[in-house]
């Protein structure tokens, strides 16, 4: 059975994209036959955080408006079989999203894939509520700061009212994940940013993982390699934990920070 | 021995970036043909394919890869094997 899993967030660049890019790309390697579809149409980024900007010929927006076959739109990547990616239109806009459109298109990638996740646009207008209408669960993505929680709070009740599994009207709910990104162990140990309790008691939904503050993660979009990919780093393993929650596997959620050196030079910056 | 360990890490990244965005833009906004060329020029191809053979409509495959002084057009086409036989005409 595939599922359909959105990436949401309300607030704008809190991770969404690198979430999104990082997930998929953990369900491949770990065999899953995977599709990553960006939904934030006019403002192309997914293609450019997998790495396949140049090799893109027709987007999700050709496929819907019958220009182009699903297959001809959808990008392999070249280094994991079990991942494409079908990026999004740079020229049109958010209209072009119809919900006919997107449903013909995910029932025919659920005839393939395993995970299709879809990479929501930030706010609350069409983008983003395509990208949740028809999910099966949902993966929230928030930075442990005030308009960031807020902004999650009402997804969470979009997702649990716009959506085709809330119009149904069975009673069922969207089931939805807390991710918590750019987490800075630093700040919040000094009280400047909220704690994962702080958060996970306002929200209210089960833990999925703590990703750290981390600079592989700007290493990895210049390079276009997803974080699961590139080098070993604290970030990089808290997606595949999260990878491993998001397939059902149950383990205590780590929070690391990245870098042992960054503590030491602000240790010694105090004392010098 | 401190200097050496100050020096910035040369681990390329921030220029693949910068690089990746140029031979991105100037392809979206260059002199080039236009973004949507290539559904243009699908159809063209799959229009005199079928004027010799009989072909599915999507029979016809375009890929690029692009790249700083050249990018690649891959086509591939989907004939049936008895295509050649049947051609209108032969
Ligand atoms: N764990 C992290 N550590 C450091 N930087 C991060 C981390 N997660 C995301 N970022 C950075 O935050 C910025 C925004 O990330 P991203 O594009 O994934 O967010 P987004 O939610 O998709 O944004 P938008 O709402 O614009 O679509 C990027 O520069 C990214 O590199
Ligand atoms: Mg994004």
């Amino acid at each position: 059975m595939s599922k359909v899993i959105v990436v949401t967030s309300g607030k704008g660049g809190v991770g969404k994209t690198t979430s999104a890019a990082a997930l998929s790309a953990g369900l491949a390697k770990r065999g899953l036959k995977t599709c990553v579809i960006d939904f934030d149409v006019g403002l192309r980024n997914l293609d450019m955080i997998m790495g396949c900007e140049r090799r893109v010929v027709f987007d999700f927006i050709n496929v819907i408006q019958g220009d182009a076959k699903l297959k001809q739109a959808l990008i392999k990547d070249r280094r994991l079989e079990n991942l494409s990616i079908l990026p999004t239109s740079q020229t049109r806009d958010k209209d072009a999203l119809t919900q006919d459109g997107v449903e013909r298109v995910l029932n025919e990638l659920r005839e393939e894939f395993d995970y299709i996740v879809c990479d929501s646009p930030a706010g609350i207008e069409r983008g983003a509520q395509m990208a949740m209408y028809f999910a099966d669960e949902a993966v929230v993505v928030t930075n442990p700061e005030v308009s960031s929680v807020r902004d999650s709070d009402r997804m969470l009740g979009l997702l649990n009212s716009k959506t085709a599994r809330a119009e149904r009207g069975d009673g069922s709910a969207v089931p939805a994940h807390l991710l918590l990104t750019r987490y800075d162990p630093k700040r919040i140990e000094d009280g400047e940013m909220m704690t994962v309790e702080d958060v996970l008691e306002i929200l209210a939904i089960p833990l999925l993982g703590v990703i750290p503050e981390s600079p592989a993660v700007l290493k990895a979009s210049n390079v276009g390699v997803p974080v699961v990919l590139g080098d070993t780093s604290r970030a990089g393993t808290a997606y595949e934990e999260a990878v491993g929650r998001l397939i059902g596997e149950q383990s205590e959620v780590r929070i690391e920070a990245e870098s042992r050196p960054g503590l030491f030079q602000r240790l010694f910056k105090r004392t010098a | 021995m401190f200097g050496f360990f100050k020096k910035p890490k040369k681990d390329g990244s921030g220029s693949a970036a910068k690089e990746r965005l140029q031979i991105l833009l100037a392809h979206e906004k260059g002199s080039g043909p236009s973004p949507d060329y290539l559904a243009l020029l699908q159809r063209d191809i799959l229009e005199a394919i079928r004027r010799h053979v009989h072909v599915e409509k999507d029979a016809v495959d375009i890929r690029v890869d692009r790249d700083d002084d050249l990018s690649s057009l891959e086509i591939n086409i989907e004939l049936p094997s008895r295509a050649m036989a049947q051609a209108p005409g032969t």
